[in-house]
């Protein structure tokens, strides 16, 4: 049956013209994001700050998922180190959006090319991005070999070394020390135009040769190579991908939060992000918006419910307790995420 | 040649702790293909228990926070596990995840996450001197632990009914249904076996570090995993090869790299484990079969 999966998804690749494939089954995808920029909209024309940081927060998220959908969703490799390249995607803008004159107090030993650096937003969000992906080729030349667990450790083994890089290269990081100085924004608006960028990035790898083939190694690894695909070499496309737009979540995380520390991009961030995608359905785009989304709700409406906002207050701590129960009944009562399979 | 022989001892017994750290881990990834990261919330929760009883005698301490592992480790089996034993491997790290999760989220909100100091029996502080070499006594105990608990696991393993139905179920679960073994029960006794290894290693653990926090559980749980990956996925045996290699390694590197590169201690672990991984999939002890079962 899975062959047969593998099969048909192969052979389209042959059936199906270029603009055939781009455009497929854009609509659930596209409802999707005209939802979103209708709520940021929303958020940016009447939203109170709080609201807005909460609505950035959202989006971070959804670019970071998105990423990971692009790897773990098409390749059903699971992967523990895409908050490393957040990391990389961070500090990287960091260090060149910091303003010089604040750079030379902050990081008086930084190589003079990167100390004299001033780039504006977007180069420094593709600068960042484009440095992360090129730390996903270089690790992804061991990773693609790996499936299964063998993947997870080893993605989480490089998650492990970025954490011991960035705490002791103080030179370029400050090591444990907070990262200060970004110029910030409280800007809906920007985040939501990277979030289309990034979905629609990940669309176009989905319905690229490249993302037909790599689904069809993940339904059935076997058929898919005695079709003549390369397992190593589509998910190493996907890897770079995936990597360059998590490098955009981190860039985003930088410019918007505008400070922190290795921590930030350890077990935490992991976790929430591989809920959220879990969640909304690991194996569809869809799901990766739906996830993120909804997990947000979720969350400002027990953090509200914490401070008081509602006419019933609940106690401090339930907010991390309802989501980790949450994810759990999701995980137990619908194993495919929320959006199933159905759009894979 | 005294600091030489410091170091053997160190790393015999960092890799003992750690081997027993690796089998709770690599039992149940045994049995179930599961890999648990709850095992590191039985670790920080019978950390608390440890911390809550500590003033009373220790033969009543010890069976306490050994019951309060098998009790939470039976807990999660049974709300978690049981229901999604036919899910997709990640699905089931995923919920894992969450479970330890959902553990520290429930202590940081009746605890708070300040660490706590235990105040550990002083015997556990003390050394001896045996040829100018300083011995923590324990490390002793801690080596003893392990050597005990992992004989005692091999002899259940290859002596009883349950540990035989257990290595037929690591083997091939379906088959073990089919032949009339009682699933439940084994995994229900799997994960009995993983929450005393986990109170084992709190009591052990938490001795050296004299602290338990929320956060306590992770770190053990995480070299647990890469050990049970190095010594071979589905070996038991090779689980506790693998942490005990791991500990040696960590203790060796800590020995022999130059001080500037030492604080990279860990980067230099992990990088040899993604070498190991890439070049030796089915780790140490395990068989290629079984690594490409895996998950």
């Amino acid at each position: 049956m899975q062959g047969a999966e593998a099969g048909v998804a192969a052979a389209r690749l042959d059936l199906r013209g270029e603009a055939g494939r781009l455009l497929g089954r854009a609509p659930l995808v596209l409802a999707l994001t005209a939802g979103l920029v209708v709520i940021c909209l929303l958020v940016q024309a009447y939203g109170s700050d709080d609201l807005k940081t909460t609505t950035i927060t959202m989006l971070i998220n959804l670019i970071m998922v998105v990423g990971l959908y692009t790897f773990i969703g098409n390749s059903g490799v699971l992967s523990f180190g895409h908050a490393g390249f957040m990391a990389i995607g961070a500090y990287a803008s960091a260090l060149l959006t910091i303003p010089i004159v604040t750079k030379s107090v902050l990081l008086p030993d930084l190589p003079p090319f990167l100390a004299d650096a001033a780039f504006a937003p977007v180069p420094a969000a593709l600068t960042a991005a484009a440095a992360a992906a090129v730390l996903a080729a270089v690790i992804g030349i061991p990773i693609v070999r790996l499936a299964g667990i063998q993947a997870a450790i080893a993605t989480f083994s490089f998650l492990a070394i970025v954490q011991v890089v960035l705490s002791n290269w103080t030179e370029l990081t400050r090591g444990q020390m907070t990262m200060t100085g970004i110029p910030l924004s409280i800007d809906v608006i920007a985040p939501m135009l990277w979030a289309v960028v990034a979905i629609g990035i990940a669309y176009a790898y989905k319905q690229s040769r490249s993302g037909f083939r790599l689904r069809a190694t993940r339904e059935d690894e076997l058929s898919a190579r005695s079709l003549g695909i390369s397992v190593g070499r589509e998910r190493f496309v996907a890897l770079l991908v995936s990597a360059f737009l998590v490098g955009i979540a981190g860039y985003l995380y930088a410019r918007l939060v505008g400070s922190f520390s290795p921590q930030n991009f350890y077990l935490e961030i992991t976790f929430i992000t591989l809920a959220m995608l879990i969640i909304g359905g690991r194996n569809s785009l869809a799901g990766a918006i739906v996830g993120p989304v909804a997990v947000s709700v979720l969350l400002e409406l027990l953090r509200r419910g914490e401070d008081g906002s509602f006419i019933a207050t609940i106690p401090n701590g339930s907010r991390d307790i309802v989501f980790g129960a949450l994810t759990l009944a999701v995980l137990v009562l619908r194993p495919d995420g929320l959006m199933g399979r159905r759009f894979g | 040649m005294t600091e030489v022989a410091q170091y053997v001892v160190n790393g015999i017994s960092l890799g003992a702790l750690y081997a027993l750290l690796a089998l709770g881990v690599g039992l149940i990834f045994g049995v179930m293909n599961l890999v648990n990261f709850a095992q590191g919330a039985y670790i920080m929760l019978a950390g608390y228990v440890l911390f809550f009883t500590i003033e009373a005698p220790w033969a009543v301490v010890i069976p306490l926070v050994v019951v309060a592992g098998v009790v939470i480790a039976l807990v999660t089996e049974r709300i978690a596990f049981r229901p999604l034993r036919g899910a997709d491997g990640s699905t089931r790290m995923v919920a894992s995840f969450a479970l330890a999760f959902l553990a520290q989220s429930i202590v940081v909100a009746i605890e708070g996450s300040a660490p706590k100091a235990i105040p550990i029996w002083s015997l556990m502080s003390e050394s001896i001197v045996v040829l100018d070499v300083r011995i923590p006594v324990l490390d002793l105990i801690t080596i003893g632990a392990s050597t005990c608990l992992l004989t005692g696991l091999w002899l259940f393993l290859t002596r009883t009914r349950t540990g035989l139905a257990m290595r037929a179920a690591a083997e091939d679960f379906e088959m073990l249904r089919l032949l009339g073994g009682r699933a439940d029960r084994v995994i229900a006794v799997a994960f009995a076996i993983s929450g005393v290894l986990a109170a084992i290693a709190a009591v052990l653990l938490f001795s050296k570090t004299a602290v338990v926090d929320p956060t306590a559980g992770t770190n053990p749980v995480l070299i647990a995993f890469v050990a049970t990956v190095i010594g071979g996925l589905g070996s038991i045996l090779g689980a506790a090869l693998g942490g005990f290699s791991l500990g040696v390694l960590t203790t060796a590197l800590q020995a022999t790299l130059p001080a500037g590169l030492s604080s990279y201690r860990d980067a230099f672990v992990f990088g040899i484990v993604i070498a190991l991984l890439v070049f030796r999939p089915q780790g140490l002890l395990g068989d290629r079969a079984e690594a490409q079962r895996a998950v």
